[in-house]
């Protein structure tokens, strides 16, 4: 797999702030992961997301050192129209984002500003909703939509852009449970079946941790933890870093101490409870 | 405290919301609602403190008919938090957002100073006391709209969706100050899908599903109801999985890790 994101020593800071929000920040992503970015509000993920996408420098001003590469071309040279068609952003909430009158034309939406042939935007845009589960829902407007609905759309506006990073800024947040691993299930599906990489900020861990190949931490605006998702939250000083461990995952650590010593780290509980059965005999 | 009397609660669009709610509130009950999205749970706690009023039915708080008072008199007693701050934020600093309710409220000056002074430092925002609510992060924001209802030290708190771009920090400094409000006999009324927040709190489980209330209990006994859940697309807790999966044989499920630790290092070394 070939590298996607390279980013090299990052520092920024946002106009008339005296502190820097990213320091020295080196993150090489290749194509066809999906990593989870944690750490605690305020650590700088948002900001190391914007300078992803090129928000960072082209819309917020701000000394800016070092480099980010997607996919071979300088997110500081390339205008945002370029980096659009790279990488695509999906919001917390999706309201934020779709907003023509129909579902359909929300996801025609980026595909019409690329100026792409009407034939070319047509069939993206019934490719996507086909992928997406959403056709029925083509001429349906967005506010009739379930949260889980409108959270589809969106993400379909941005998958019709045919980008190869995908970033998701706690896609979850306001889905229920089983809304919420559905949706898991689709980032899963995209990823196998589109070879899309996608960043995703979460702090609900337990639905993602299983798919995702690593997991990256940062605190005041450092990079300070990077590694499989097992290893990171199996790190003792995870905690420290704001990061919400799971219950089985966390029982591994506690477990341990007490001198009951289990041969992986589970990310679930069924794993735990395997396991457990297994000493048990 | 708050009393449902076979409330329904119908749209303008037509759209019905809530169906036959029936649903007693005591003071210092820490009840959780839960349920699919679009259950109606945010509609339910916004007959509280009369914002919505009901279709059919009747909504008392404190024995009073919510269609009798303004959602002004009755929010001294009752205060929401929203779930998207960006509805409930508007001034040109984090200190004129706190005091806005406090001065509405006839609070006296040093009275004001004061509430302001510990909300910002209790939430972690003094840094910003002068700064426009707009440079806050999600997070942040989140936290200042609890800051604003604490303020005024309402007798019936509502959280809607109180965790949301919290991290762990957060939310265990949140379940402390739900557990204090329950010490001085507080009502909290917690609408959340993040279960593993919930659980820990032991509250009262009002499960919704379709506009109706189809489980309303302790959260140890209905969490255990995996068919319900499931009806209400609401997951178990990791700790009740894992309390099933073992056949563990205490009779309620592990409320903490601790509890879970120390049962399985038993078992193992038994």
């Amino acid at each position: 797999m070939g590298s996607l994101v390279h980013i090299e020593k990052l520092s920024f800071r946002y106009l008339e702030s005296k502190q820097w929000t990213l320091s020295e920040i080196e993150l090489e992503v290749k194509e066809g992961e999906i990593i989870i970015l944690a750490g605690p509000s305020g650590c700088g993920k948002s900001t190391l997301l914007r300078c992803m996408n090129g928000l960072i420098p082209h819309m917020y001003p701000g000394d800016y050192q070092g480099s980010v590469t997607i996919d071979g071309i300088q997110v500081r040279e390339e205008p945002m129209g370029i980096l659009a068609q790279k990488v695509g952003l999906l919001f917390q909430n999706p309201e934020n984002q779709i907003f023509m009158f129909s579902v359909e034309r929300d996801i025609a939406f980026g595909p019409e500003n690329l100026a792409l042939p009407r034939q070319e935007i047509r069939s993206r845009v019934d490719e996507t909703m086909r992928l997406l589960g959403i056709e029925p829902l083509a001429q349906r407007a967005p506010h009739e939509l379930s949260d889980g609905q409108k959270q589809r759309v969106a993400l379909a506006g941005v998958i019709a852009m045919r980008p190869k990073l995908v970033i998701l800024d706690e896609p979850t947040s306001l889905l229920d449970p089983k809304t919420a691993s559905e949706l898991v299930s689709l980032i899963q599906d995209l990823n196998t079946r589109l070879g899309i990489t996608f960043v995703v900020v979460e702090h609900r861990l337990d639905l993602l941790t299983k798919l995702a190949t690593r997991m990256v931490v940062m605190n005041e605006g450092r990079k300070v933890l990077d590694g499989k998702p097992s290893e990171v939250l199996s790190n003792e000083r995870v905690g420290a870093y704001g990061i919400v461990v799971p219950s089985a995952t966390r029982l591994y650590s506690e477990l341990a101490k007490e001198g009951v010593k289990l041969a992986r780290v589970p990310l679930a509980p069924s794993e735990l409870t395997e396991q457990l059965r297994r000493i048990r005999r | 405290m708050i009393n449902f009397s076979n409330v329904d609660f119908t749209h303008q669009n037509g759209v019905v919301a809530l169906r036959a709610i029936n649903l007693t509130i005591d003071r210092g009950e820490i009840v959780a609602v839960v349920g699919e999205n679009g259950a109606g749970k945010t509609t339910l706690v916004r007959h509280m403190n009369g914002l919505l009023k009901p279709s059919r039915g009747i909504v008392t708080v404190d024995g009073v008919d919510t269609r009798r008072r303004s959602t002004a008199q009755l929010s001294r007693k009752v205060g929401i938090a929203f779930q998207n701050p960006d509805h409930q934020l508007f001034s040109d600093t984090l200190e004129n957002e706190i005091i806005f309710a406090l001065k509405n409220f006839g609070f006296p000056e040093e009275t004001i100073r004061q509430r302001l002074d510990w909300a910002l430092n209790f939430f972690g925002l003094e840094q910003y006391t002068k700064d426009s609510p707009l440079i806050l992060s999600g997070g942040e924001k989140k936290r200042l709209t609890l800051a604003c209802i604490l303020a005024w030290d309402p007798d019936v708190i509502i959280l809607d969706e109180p965790t949301v771009g919290q991290d762990a920090i957060q939310k265990e400094r949140l379940a402390e100050v739900v557990k204090m409000f329950k010490s001085v006999g507080k009502t909290v009324v917690i609408v959340s899908h993040d279960v593993e927040f919930i659980w820990p709190l032991q509250p009262r489980l009002v499960i919704m599903s379709a506009g109706r209330v189809v489980g309303d209990g302790p959260a140890r006994d209905l969490m255990r109801d995996r068919g319900l859940l499931e009806s209400a697309r609401v997951t178990q807790p990791q700790l009740v999985q894992i309390h099933a999966e073992l056949k563990a044989s205490n009779s309620h499920p592990f409320v903490d890790t601790l509890e879970a630790r120390k049962y399985i290092t038993d078992m193992v070394k038994r």
